[in-house]
């Protein structure tokens, strides 16, 4: 009796805690969308392309290079069930939308950081995602670091 | 020093290629940092800690890119690229690579695109509007 209680308490300590750092991710990612719905909205006229030309009609008088940058990770409990998946395969949908807000999140704070800087438009935008290690692995939830970066055109009159 | 990503530079002319430069640094997070980023994986989402660091230290490595670019007189690098790689288990390393070049300033911004093919007749200040933009040169 005493060893299933000695094993139980730790143990419903940890699924509390893992169930609740998952709701409060889970509000925070909601209300993450709904602030990149709003900030995408002020910045829909901006031209942003990866054509590595100027866009025709535009005589930008020079350039600067921008970069926005996001690392975002899974929670442990998004890790724990995604195993699961592993066993299947298929679309890891915990993890989707976790890549697409961070991507986002990067793309806007590149558009900001041109916008800062007045310029008429981003060219040659490039995305890239990379994996980091934390510490040897066996215990913490994936992280991704995911950048953003092109060519800002500035206006001729600089 | 101006940074670009792309071949060319609007506005400007490339007049002379220095060569290829890079700059790299390897970067490892500290202790309390990753405490407070294995409580943070809790919850899941940004670290914005992480964030901070590696734009730190891509901005080193830039940094480092320019300081050869005018150790060899160049006036800006483009085609930048970047690369991470987790080189270890808590390190990760930044590295920016470009190729340095000379410029000369286009006096029309109009004719900036047509003006950096060295090959293309000059055109009107006003008809670049219609003009398709030539194929980029590759520094």
């Amino acid at each position: 009796m005493e060893i299933v209680l000695q094993l139980a308490v730790p143990l419903v300590v940890v699924v509390s805690l893992l169930l609740l750092g998952s709701t409060v991710g889970r509000s925070r990612e909601r209300r993450h969308f709904a602030e990149l719905d709003r900030r995408e909205e002020a910045n829909r006229g901006f031209v942003l392309t990866d054509l590595r030309t100027v866009p025709v009609g535009m005589a930008p008088g020079g350039a600067a290079l921008v970069t926005g940058a996001t690392v975002i990770a899974a929670d442990y409990l998004k890790t724990f069930l995604s195993g699961f998946r592993m066993i299947f395969g298929g679309e890891m949908r915990s993890y989707t939308p976790m890549i697409e807000r961070a991507r986002r999140e990067a793309r806007l704070r590149m558009v900001e950081d041109a916008r800062r800087m007045g310029a008429l438009a981003v060219i040659n935008v490039r995305f890239e995602t990379s994996p980091i290690a934390l510490n040897s692995g066996r215990n913490t939830a994936p992280m991704a670091e995911i950048l953003c970066y092109g060519t800002a055109l500035l206006p001729a009159d600089r | 020093m101006i940074v670009v990503n792309t071949e060319t530079i609007p506005g400007y002319e490339i007049v002379e290629v220095k060569g290829l430069v890079q700059g790299n640094t390897i970067r490892a997070k500290h202790l309390g940092r990753d405490i407070t980023a294995s409580l943070k994986n809790l919850v899941g989402g940004e670290l914005t800690q992480y964030t901070e660091l590696l734009t730190e230290s891509r901005r080193q490595a830039v940094e480092r890119m320019i300081q050869q670019a005018q150790q060899l007189g160049a006036d800006a690098v483009v085609n930048v690229r970047f690369t991470t790689s987790s080189i270890a288990a808590g390190a990760a390393e930044l590295y920016a690579y470009g190729t340095a070049v000379n410029l000369v300033r286009v006096p029309s911004p109009g004719v900036a695109q047509a003006a950096s093919a060295p090959a293309e007749p000059p055109r009107g200040a006003g008809g670049v509007a219609s003009a398709p933009p030539p194929p980029p040169v590759v520094g």
